[in-house]
């Protein structure tokens, strides 16, 4: 059996098939998402063709093409057919872009970072403060905002704060470091957690004396940059009409304006990743990774290269919380909670430490899990329990099931059992990094 | 004099409780005197009131909540440091092991108050049966979690069993969950109303204005977890398992090699762990009152934070560091909105643990009674 499917991959991948298949899966992936735009199964055969692209041996340009065209413009057309793609495809893409930044620190330098939301927050309270009324709130209560209030910043101000969103989380990020980073690997972890907390926990109480994150309520709305000038887009616009059936909103040019945006910070973190990996610095981490004195023997400025990681993984997240407050106008202390970073955690895990389409792949598999494998398995169960139906041979109707049985409330269920079965049989993730590889499947020790 | 001090009487008896009476007493006059000196600075600044007045008001009160809380963090921190010792990793789900004791034990209460024993048995009983269901309980789950997610991972890169604590740790607070939904409708276990333990004895002392309360609860807190300290150490400076446990903590290639079970004895480290977190878990829900399954997050975060305090690896480090975090979280709780005049509450009393553990990395990352660590690979 196992010979058998062997066999069937190499003839597939061989010759002239690889192109024929990926090509015909992502034409069919995206006729059928095309055709019905709520089918679970229809999305989840376009979402293979990536993976089929990267594992297909393809001439690198055709790959890239092909790659190039379903980011570019098979997705964003999907998404504005049916808005709830365009969601899915957004986190995706603000997922991956963290999962890729935290995979700078923990895959390439081996620094485990359990408050890497924190990052995120700081960018995104960056944004938060200055691009709402926040500021001219300062000194009234929570919830009690006086009507005058004002934008203290033009929106176009957005571009100068993403910048800064980076600047400070990377300097936040070297601020923490610089007491533990001389410490041995766990106990950077726990701080790291206590971090996150304690972002939080600001985020959360720093409404007195002066309000500055508006407490538990969050901060709303915030500004988002301006859509590109009316002569960009009207063309679009009249090209995207007869596609998708409708007149794009501009809701939902702003939801594709935001997805490229984060593309871009993909594409920079995958430079960035990429050109790092075999450069000076990132030998030096991978030293660090693999044996500490003997980096130190090496001459390697131990300190100040995991400062480097720190601060570079960090950045990233700094950028797409700049971003994702401007994306949802709405910035609370309850959408960085611990969760979080275990679920970015769990991304770089499943994809594989180190192993950048290993990470973008975990990424996307999480937010797929999260908001449409599990959110439908609910749906399904719910209803179940509306109907007659009895499970056979145990005799068990499904009305009795208990109304609590519901699996999209149960993520922490689910990123407990993926980092346990991942340690434990496949450490090196789904798509491990080559380097990877050899070093956690060999015997250490 | 030395027949005097091999005696076991005092080696294990004695020794360990004057150690706990002067490590609690020490800990609660430095940082009492830390806070008045405070005081004494800063009542210059302060008009509407006498700072210092109101400091030593209820200075005393401050300090019994603090080290009520403070042998509850103990206790936790030696299941953390235990394991640490023996197999050089945090255990981070060891705080959902204390959570699940404590729900165990209410539970357990809980349905004694169903069948109607709870208002007809002796009160100490029943603590004495939840403490003891509870130990037993989460001392299995500590050996299961061991074995199902730590074992096979032995001798792999340090962060992979790391990484699986972590997910073990979210694993159990969702299976809780899941568990307590589906057979009670929801997550929150609430400790019955039962006994006397909500009294408070009176102690008025001559010199202090307001009489000391001790809540009876507090004073039956402190007395099991010093039981449960004391029987720890002489399990392990005493018992032959307790030397085979500290073999493997000093080197557990030579261990094995002198024919000590290394599995059986890390086995056995979680066992007792996790019986010492499942009853401060127990002991914690009397205080707490109310619990849900993400309730051992943060008293798990002091916990460990109070093992580094005292030198991780380090049993009796461990007793002092979660004394000081306690009395550390009680006053950051009851005077840091004293002390600025209402700008920042008791809502930052976390951060205040938080604090600690950076500078005590930063300035003695050892611990205040541990040895130097080195950078093991």
């Amino acid at each position: 059996m196992k010979t058998f499917f062997s066999e069937l991959y190499k003839k597939a991948n061989s010759g002239f098939w690889p192109i024929f298949i990926t090509l015909g899966l992502l034409i069919a992936g995206t006729i059928s998402v095309y055709q019905s735009p709520r089918s679970l199964s229809a999305f989840l055969t376009l979402m293979l063709c990536p993976l089929l692209v990267y594992f297909m041996k393809i001439n690198m340009k055709v790959k890239t093409f092909i790659g190039l065209i379903l980011v570019i413009v098979i997705l964003p057309v999907l998404g504005i057919r049916n808005i709830f793609y365009l969601e899915v495809i957004f986190q995706m893409a603000v997922f991956a872009a963290l999962a890729l930044g935290l995979n700078i620190v923990i895959g390439m330098a081996g620094l485990l970072d359990l408050g890497y939301v924190a990052f995120y927050a700081v960018g995104a309270y960056t944004w938060a403060i200055f691009g709402s009324k926040q500021l001219s709130l300062l000194h009234s209560i929570p919830g009690a905002a006086p009507a005058g209030a004002e934008f203290a910043l033009s929106p176009n101000y957005f571009w100068l704060f993403l910048f800064l969103g980076v600047g400070l989380a990377a300097l936040a990020g070297i601020l923490l470091g610089l007491p533990v980073l001389r410490l041995r690997g766990d106990y950077l972890a726990i701080v790291t957690l206590g971090f996150g907390e304690v972002i939080r926990v600001l985020a959360l109480n720093l409404d007195k004396p002066i309000n500055l994150t508006n407490g538990p309520q969050g901060i709303t709305p915030i500004q988002r940059p301006p859509l590109p000038p009316e002569f960009i887009l009207s063309p679009i616009r009249n090209l995207l009409t007869p596609i998708v059936g409708h007149v794009p909103s501009e809701a939902e040019f702003y939801n594709v304006f935001f997805y490229f945006l984060a593309l871009i910070i993909i594409m920079i973190a995958i430079t960035v990743a990429t050109r790092l990996e075999d450069s000076r610095i990132g030998r030096a981490w991978t030293a660090i990774r693999e044996d500490e004195t003997a980096a130190i023997a090496m001459g390697i400025p131990l300190v100040k290269m995991k400062l480097a990681a720190f601060a570079a993984g960090a950045s990233f997240a700094g950028a797409m919380g700049a971003l994702y407050a401007a994306n949802r106008t709405f910035v609370s202390p309850e959408t960085f909670s611990f969760l979080q970073s275990i679920g970015v955690l769990t991304m770089v895990i499943l994809g594989g430490l180190g192993s950048i389409p290993g990470v973008i792949f975990g990424a996307s598999a999480v937010v797929i899990l999260n908001i449409q494998v599990l959110q439908n398995f609910s749906l399904y169960l719910s209803e179940l329990r509306q109907s007659d139906a009895v499970i056979p041979i145990i005799n068990f109707a499904w009305k009795d099931l208990s109304n609590q049985l519901d699996p999209a409330k149960y993520q922490k269920l689910v990123f407990g059992i993926i980092l346990v079965v991942m340690m434990i049989f496949r450490p090196s993730g789904l798509i491990p990094a080559e380097r990877r590889k050899r070093e956690l499947v060999e015997d250490k020790e | 004099m030395k027949q005097f001090t091999s005696n076991p009487f005092y080696k294990f008896i004695l020794f360990p409780i004057g150690q706990i009476i002067v490590f609690a007493l020490g800990a609660s006059l430095v940082l009492s005197l830390f806070t008045v000196l405070l005081a004494y600075i800063f009542r210059g600044f302060m008009t509407e009131f006498d700072l210092v007045e109101r400091v030593l008001l209820i200075l005393p009160q401050v300090v019994i909540n603090g080290l009520t809380i403070g042998f509850v963090y103990s206790t936790i921190a030696l299941g953390y440091t235990m394991v640490y010792g023996v197999l050089e990793f945090i255990n981070f789900s060891h705080s959902e092991i204390f959570m699940v004791g404590g729900i165990v034990g209410v539970e357990l209460m809980a349905y004694f108050d169903h069948t109607g024993a709870l208002q007809t048995m002796n009160q100490y009983v029943i603590i004495a049966l939840a403490i003891l269901l509870g130990m037993v309980i989460s001392g299995s789950l500590a050996v299961t979690v061991e074995r199902v997610a730590y074992k096979p991972l032995r001798g792999a890169p340090r962060l992979v069993p790391l990484i699986s604590a972590i997910g073990m740790s979210f694993f159990l607070q969702d299976a809780v969950r899941l568990i307590l939904s589906l057979t009670t409708g929801e997550f929150n276990v609430i400790l019955p109303n039962f006994g006397t333990f909500d009294e408070f004895l009176i102690l008025a002392v001559p010199g202090i204005a307001t009489p000391l309360r001790f809540q009876i609860k507090s004073i039956l807190l402190v007395g099991v977890t010093v039981i449960m300290l004391v029987g720890l150490n002489y399990l392990v400076n005493g018992t032959k398992v307790g030397k085979a446990i500290r073999a493997v903590a000093q080197d557990r290639p030579s261990a094995s090699l002198m024919g000590i079970n290394v599995n059986m004895i890390i086995s056995i480290t979680f066992l007792i762990g996790g019986a010492l977190g499942g009853a401060a878990g127990v002991l914690f829900a009397l205080k707490a009152t109310k619990l849900d399954p993400f309730v051992g997050f943060f008293p798990g975060l002091k916990a460990f934070t109070a093992a580094v305090l005292g030198g991780i690896g380090n049993l009796t480090g461990a007793l002092l560091g979660g004394l000081i975090l306690g009395l550390l979280e009680s006053f950051s709780a009851s005077y840091l909105s004293t002390f600025t005049n209402g700008a920042f509450g008791a809502e930052y009393k976390d951060i205040f643990a938080f604090a600690v553990l950076i500078l005590v990395l930063i300035l003695r990352p050892s611990g205040l009674l541990g040895q130097t660590v080195g950078q093991k690979a």
